[in-house]
């Protein structure tokens, strides 16, 4: 991109091609968006996490989620344990936990006494499927910035998880579909419920049970958890299937709320659970009666901590609305600027 | 208040009528007095608070925020509301590991009826300060109530009406027992609550007359039972096309009731300063352009009467432009005595009296139709086609006033629909039960070579024909919006609708009153639909 490679300027070592963000004296991409020789990947999801690269280096518990959603399609992998160093070129490479989803990691770089920390996606609050956020000093922090606006403070999960089983108890008729996203989010959500005491049996989409499954073999007790299968979906012979689901919690991904797929449910009540739901509009938008806010990125109370904790600085900022979070980290005395990595979008969450 | 702040945030995502008077009665059943007793009076509307400005919420967020970073939350979301409630605590030391809504602050959030309590009592001046300390106690949901109570309307999709019903249902009582003891009480309404919850007696229904009495409300006939009714039995009226509206005064007191005895006074004051007199009446709110001697007035279209509602201020221009009238069906109560009981032809007698005595103002009396035979009548029905009317009401002259609608003495027999036949365009997602289908339809009709759209209908059709229809529009998509397709033309919709109007806010310049699908022609070329001229030839003069 620029001039030769050198510490004191970190653009010079890191930076973005359309590949995605390129660490030259490695050698490698980070979460690169196409296919590329050889890539450091810092969590599961479909927007970090993708296939055909010649080598892939993540967290173990990542590439077991990547076996899960590519197969055969993962070229040569290699998993680090949460703090274990490898040296890739020139450059020491660390993963270091991000308290996103399980296996989620920031990629602390380290390369002639200059470091950089990419963090992923991450969040601050504690998780029970996930090791929580570890600050690591730096010089240059690449942060996220999903919720980087300060309307987005999410409150406490277990105020969430309470609203649901509330609803439960008012509404003990209707089944509760809750639309979350397949990786991290269900699992989650599974976890706080359990948590809150809910023992009952929680149904699941068939998009959801291989990796719930795979939760379970990783130690997350999830405890009573069974696809829906094909229960209920013919309303003449199978009275019982439908019954089965009133005053249940189904989930679902979010596009199957308003599926035809939910039509067997007994008069569903659906249910959202995501860090958008914060703003009404958008809640109603999805379609959502009961919109719970549990997100598994950092809300602006989070981001702003973050910036501190690490004390780069530089901070650069990556998807999301990077104005405010800028404007916030200038006003804070850091060297603020947006970086714009190619296949970031603004769902998830 | 926290409480409150949940039921009104349930509410607002809660599209079924059943299931948002399960939350209201649920919320009142575990809610002591008087908080409760304040909550039914913001649903009802009857919660008379000092109002703050929006201008005071902005200058809030900037104080706290600073310029930048409100400005980008507040075009990211749009309402000032909720942007305040959210952005709230941008200077409460950040906690991520809270695990209260109330964390970062030592001081419960106050209850809904210290709010009420402390507004009342707090000077205009203090009033900000009292509203930032309150913020800074409350949670984001809280907050967003909070905002909402002093700023006026709730909008959280709940009438009077439906709240009171859900009042009712806590007391397992009928509605309209709740609205003859409604109007004598006031926030935070605890002798209703003892009454309804505790065995203590029922309220006294209040001795003034300016209180809301239920409506008595008619039947759709059913033609074919016609021929056993006996045509000398019933008295026929027009049915004018308006809001139908109870005035009340009585002493000091003067009142405008919509149906579902919402109070509009505020919004007529040309009514208002005419009613001079002690009579519960009820009548059809209208625009009407005064006549000069013998001429009567002159009703204009439903759409200037509409320029009158939902207005905040109303200005002398409005007053000028669109003049309010009420034109009068039935007396409830006159000079203090209660009618209701009486049949009729005795209440329609005393009414005319009454306003024979002086010059009525902005209202008249909606005349009678003579008819010896239901052919008659049904003439007459048919060849009436002024745009004010919608048809006839039948009223048996022997029929007391009865609230609600009981089944025989009225009945309201409505012109024949309008049809026409359009080509379906955009399908969108239904709520509730029906949010798994496209079942809400823009249809449009023929304008040289183009489809322009010239309504939207989301009934009139049976579950099995739902069913068809989703899997048409499925089947048929060429474009994603969201929740909404855009189809293929092809599909012929037979739409049924009262009426045709100008209208500046479709493209097509008219608008339909109340459309329905008639029927669906899956056998109908749509090259053979309807032409937008044909409608146009529909439009009220």
């Amino acid at each position: 991109m620029t001039a030769d490679p050198t510490p004191s300027d970190p653009r010079s070592w890191l930076f973005t091609t359309p590949q995605g963000l390129y660490c030259a004296p490695g050698d490698f991409h980070i979460d690169p968006a196409w296919a590329v020789k050889r890539a450091v990947v810092t969590h599961g999801h479909g927007d970090h996490a993708r296939a055909g690269h010649g080598a892939t280096l993540a967290t173990r518990e990542t590439i077991e989620i990547m076996k899960v959603r590519f197969g055969e399609e993962l070229g040569a992998v290699q998993g680090l344990r949460y703090g274990e160093t490898v040296r890739i070129g020139d450059v020491d490479v660390r993963l270091v936990p991000a308290g996103h989803i399980l296996g989620s990691a920031q990629i602390v770089l380290d390369w002639q006494g200059s470091r950089i920390v990419v963090s992923g996606d991450f969040k601050r609050r504690r998780d029970p499927t996930c090791p929580p956020f570890e600050p690591v000093k730096c010089d240059v922090f690449i942060t996220e910035a999903t919720f980087a606006l300060p309307v987005f403070r999410h409150p406490p999960d277990s105020h969430e998880i309470g609203r649901l089983l509330q609803s439960l108890k008012t509404f003990p008729e209707r089944c509760h579909l809750v639309g979350v996203y397949a990786l991290g989010k269900c699992q989650r959500v599974i976890r706080l419920l359990r948590e809150a005491g809910y023992d009952k049996r929680i149904w699941l989409h068939g998009a959801l049970v291989s990796l719930c499954d795979l939760y379970t073999r990783e130690g997350v007790d999830l405890g009573d958890i069974a696809p829906v299968g094909e229960m209920g979906r013919n309303p003449k012979d199978d009275l019982f299937g439908r019954d089965v689901f009133k005053g249940a919690i189904v989930l679902c991904p979010p596009g199957a709320l308003a599926d035809r797929w939910s039509r067997r449910f007994p008069d569903p009540l659906p249910v959202a659970a995501s860090g958008w739901m914060r703003v009404r509009a958008r809640a109603r938008q999805r379609g959502a009666e009961l919109p719970l806010v549990i997100s598994d990125h950092a809300d602006w109370d989070e981001l702003c901590r973050t910036i501190r904790d690490v004390q780069a600085p530089k901070l650069w900022v990556t998807h999301g609305r990077e104005d405010a979070l800028v404007h916030q980290a200038r006003s804070m005395g850091v060297e603020a600027e947006a970086l714009h990595v190619a296949g970031r979008e603004e769902e998830g969450a | 208040m926290q409480h409150f702040a949940e039921l009104l945030d349930s509410l607002v995502f809660q599209p079924a009528r059943n299931a948002k008077l399960r939350l209201i009665t649920t919320y009142l059943a575990s809610t002591p007095d008087p908080d409760r007793g304040y909550a039914l009076a913001a649903l009802t509307g009857t919660l008379d608070l000092p109002n703050a400005k929006p201008a005071l919420l902005r200058e809030f967020g900037v104080q706290r925020l600073g310029e930048t970073l409100f400005t980008l939350s507040y075009d990211y979301v749009g309402d000032l509301a909720e942007t305040l409630s959210l952005v709230w605590d941008a200077n409460v030391k950040p906690d991520a590991e809270a695990t209260g809504p109330q964390a970062g602050h030592n001081r419960p959030p106050p209850s809904l009826g210290e709010v009420v309590d402390r507004l009342r009592l707090t000077s205009k001046r203090e009033t900000p300060r009292l509203i930032e300390t309150w913020l800074d106690e409350l949670d984001a949901t809280g907050r967003w109530a909070l905002i909402k109570l002093v700023t006026g309307a709730l909008r959280v999709g709940v009438s009077a009406r439906l709240a009171k019903q859900a009042a009712a249902d806590l007391g397992g009582v009928s509605v309209d027992d709740v609205e003859e003891v409604w109007h004598g009480l006031k926030p935070p309404y605890k002798s209703l609550f003892d009454w309804l919850t505790k065995g203590a007696p029922r309220p006294a229904v209040a001795t003034t007359t300016a209180v809301f009495r239920p409506l008595m409300l008619a039947n759709p006939l059913d033609e074919a039972e016609l021929p056993s009714l006996d045509p000398l039995a019933y008295r026929a009226e027009w049915k004018w096309d308006g809001i139908r509206v109870q005035l009340a005064a009585g002493g000091e007191q003067r009142r405008i009731f919509t149906r579902g005895g919402d109070d509009a006074t505020s919004a007529f004051p040309d009514i208002v300063e005419a009613m001079d007199f002690d009579a519960v009446l009820d009548g059809e709110l209208l625009v009407a352009h005064p006549g000069i001697g013998d001429v009567g007035p002159t009703i204009a279209p439903f759409n200037d009467l509409q320029q009158r509602l939902n207005r905040k201020t109303i200005t002398p221009k409005m007053l000028r432009d669109y003049p309010a009238h009420v034109r009068l069906y039935d007396a409830l109560f006159l000079g203090g005595e209660d009618l209701r009981a009486r049949s009729f032809d005795e209440r329609r007698t005393k009414l005319e009296t009454w306003f024979g005595e002086k010059p009525r103002g902005p209202f008249d009396l909606s005349p009678l139709i003579r008819f010896t035979t239901w052919d008659e009548l049904s003439e007459m029905r048919a060849g009436a086609r002024a745009a004010e009317i919608e048809g006839l009401m039948l009223k048996r002259a022997d029929s007391a006033y009865v609230a609600g609608r009981p089944k025989g003495p009225w009945f309201k027999w409505k012109r024949a629909a309008l049809t026409a036949d359009c080509v379906l365009m955009y399908a969108q997602r239904g709520h509730g039960k029906r949010s798994s289908y496209y079942s809400d339809y823009t249809f449009g009709c023929w304008r040289d070579e183009e489809l322009v759209p010239v309504g939207k209908a989301y009934s009139g059709f049976t579950d099995e024909e739902l069913l068809r229809l989703d899997k048409w529009v499925r089947d048929h998509t060429t474009n994603r919006f969201g929740p909404v397709r855009e189809v293929e033309p092809g599909l012929v919709l037979e739409i049924a609708f009262d009426a045709v109007q100008r209208s500046t806010r479709h493209k097509s310049g008219i608008a339909m009153r109340f459309p329905r699908v008639h029927r669906i022609r899956w056998d109908k070329p749509y090259a053979e639909a309807d032409k937008l001229a044909t409608l146009e030839a529909m439009l009220a003069a």
